[in-house]
């Protein structure tokens, strides 16, 4: 209980303090340097590459049971079903592998990327259901299932590839980019926490049971089998949940909002492994 | 804390694992002639109702345990997840012919059995629900008598209030 | 149809260590759903692991073992190559099987 208060006086102390970085202009690349440098700093002891484990990182308890569960992973079956729907084509015989670069295989890790064409960001989850819509296929819902198979399947093709996220040079761009960065920091819902209150200012203490994962990689493992859902989840998912959480209206999946602030994160993920997809409390 | 590169040593055992040795079928196996498949006579649904520990023992083996530090439990001490909880058995006990494990603080405390043929080890790992913090209790039978380990795991609810 | 099974049957001298993980509900009966109302037990009851003719190991499951569940114990006498056959039937009746190969 203590635990619960200290959390959150933390949180309202705290909130909305971005690691410092240049005022007005955007410079991602100080954003980038000054975010690496809170969380190595804050956790000396943890290996560069193992934030992508989230909670795991964190907890050596919580990472034993995790161990034994990676040993042989319920979301080998969304796998599984992802690579089945890879290789089933559309009724047009179109597949999902010739809407995207070297047909899907290897190239998670390149997502979201900022579309100069239509001035907007494109993720992976938005890319495949435009996929499907442009082969007269109806979209799959963005949360669970069909979705979530085919995220895990492109993710486990990339399996241990660095994130490699780009701002191309544009304005657009650095405005999505920071519009991203603000939607993290900002306060919202009853709790009146932003999504840095627990996964910066926060990371890697408890709430109730739960080892708040740090924000550094916590897409990296995405979609995820998540015990307490039992089953899998895409980044949709989660961050429609989250916002329930902290008691605020979700936003729509893949609103605009959702896919800026997963264009920050995933920015700020560059050179850290995919890990995903992953199995989560 | 973490070991070094573990995580990737994970990672790869899982790609390395997934490669080699597993097998997922198209739903139809052959069957051969004369063999049993999964037989739900088996199952002792007497033992499985029963809502009290002392009384899923007597109904599955008819004789209460001793305690023995031969009876290995590998279980966390805080369970991340109350519906998904690794649990091992093991033991070093001579002619095993079962294993079962029991949650005491769940409806009905018998979680699983298993029994163990000659040839086969006295261990198995499997993933439990619990429903709160709860003694787990490893039962194992051994030249016709029962040998028990118990540990408590904690078990409570998420933060996320989800 | 995906079978609802996956197996990893790995022989090491004489000990082949065998590890099951099947997509299965696994309702426990003290659920309820979003309108309130309790979601019926659903859960696989006998699981059968047979090798040259033999069964090997036999799980009777419960309620209480988790959704898409995992198993693993290990047998002598299987050899790389040796067909080892997984099945299972649950409380409705339902029910599949697998045969692999132990690598």
């Amino acid at each position: 209980m203590l635990r619960v208060i200290a959390v959150l006086i933390a949180a309202l102390f705290f909130a909305g303090a971005r690691p410092a970085a240049a005022a007005d202009a955007v410079n991602p690349d100080a954003d980038f340097k000054a975010f690496r440098d809170y969380f190595t700093k804050k956790f000396p002891k943890v290996p560069l590459n193992d934030f992508v484990n989230g909670p795991y990182s964190m907890d050596a308890g919580l990472r034993k049971q995790w161990e034994a569960i990676e040993d042989f992973p319920p979301y080998d079956f969304a796998v599984d079903r992802g690579k089945d729907m890879f290789a089933t084509p559309f009724k047009n015989g179109k597949t999902y592998g010739d809407c995207f670069p070297n047909k899907g295989i290897g190239v998670r890790q390149d997502y979201p990327y900022f579309d100069l064409k239509t001035g907007e960001v494109i993720t992976l989850e938005l890319a495949l259901n435009r996929c499907r819509e442009t082969n007269g296929e109806a979209p799959y819902s963005y949360l669970k299932d069909e979705m979530a198979s085919l995220t895990a399947y492109m993710a486990f093709t990339s399996r241990g590839k660095p994130f490699d996220i780009k701002i191309p040079n544009d304005p657009r761009a650095r405005v999505a980019y920071e519009n991203g960065a603000k939607y993290f920091y900002s306060q919202r819902g009853q709790l009146n926490f932003s999504c840095a209150s627990c996964h910066v200012q926060s990371a890697g203490e408890h709430i109730r049971t739960e080892v708040l994962a740090p924000a550094l990689g916590i897409l990296a493992a995405m979609p995820i089998y998540r015990s307490e859902w039992g089953g899998m989840g895409t980044i949709s998912r989660r961050f429609v949940t989250c916002n329930s959480q902290v008691r605020g209206v979700p936003l729509e999946p893949q609103d605009e909002n959702y896919r800026d602030v997963e264009y920050y994160l995933s920015y700020m993920a560059n050179g850290l492994p995919i890990s995903g997809p992953g199995a989560r409390p | 804390m973490p070991k070094q590169n573990r995580p990737d040593r994970t990672r790869r055992l899982i790609l390395q694992s997934a490669l080699a040795g597993l097998v997922t079928g198209c739903g139809l196996a052959w069957w051969p002639k004369g063999a049993r498949a999964a037989d739900a006579a088996l199952w002792p649904k007497d033992a499985f109702t029963q809502k009290t520990e002392a009384d899923a023992i007597k109904a599955l083996y008819g004789k209460a345990a001793d305690a023995s530090d031969q009876v290995k439990l590998d279980a966390p001490e805080i369970a991340e997840n109350g519906a998904v909880v690794p649990i091992a058995v093991s033991s070093a006990l001579p002619n095993v012919t079962s294993i079962s494990i029991m949650v005491s603080e769940n409806p009905f405390p018998l979680a699983a059995s298993y029994k163990i043929p000659p040839g086969t080890s006295a261990m198995v790992a499997n993933r439990l629900k619990m429903a709160k913090t709860s003694k787990v209790v490893a039962l194992v039978e051994s030249d016709g008598k029962i040998y028990s380990a118990t540990k408590e795991v904690k078990v409570t609810v998420g933060g996320c209030g989800g | 149809m995906a079978s609802t099974i996956r197996v990893r049957a790995i022989a090491s001298g004489d000990v082949t260590e065998v590890q099951a993980l099947v997509q299965h509900p696994m309702d426990s009966g003290f659920v309820k759903d979003a309108q309130g109302n309790l979601i019926p037990p659903h859960h696989i009851e006998v699981v059968d692991f047979q090798h040259a003719g033999k069964t090997v190991f036999t799980a009777l499951w419960g309620p209480a073992v988790a959704k898409d569940p995992y198993i693993k114990f290990s047998f002598k006498g299987g050899q790389k190559g040796d067909d080892i056959s997984v099945s299972w039937v649950d409380n409705k009746g339902d029910s599949d099987s697998l045969t692999a190969k132990i690598s």
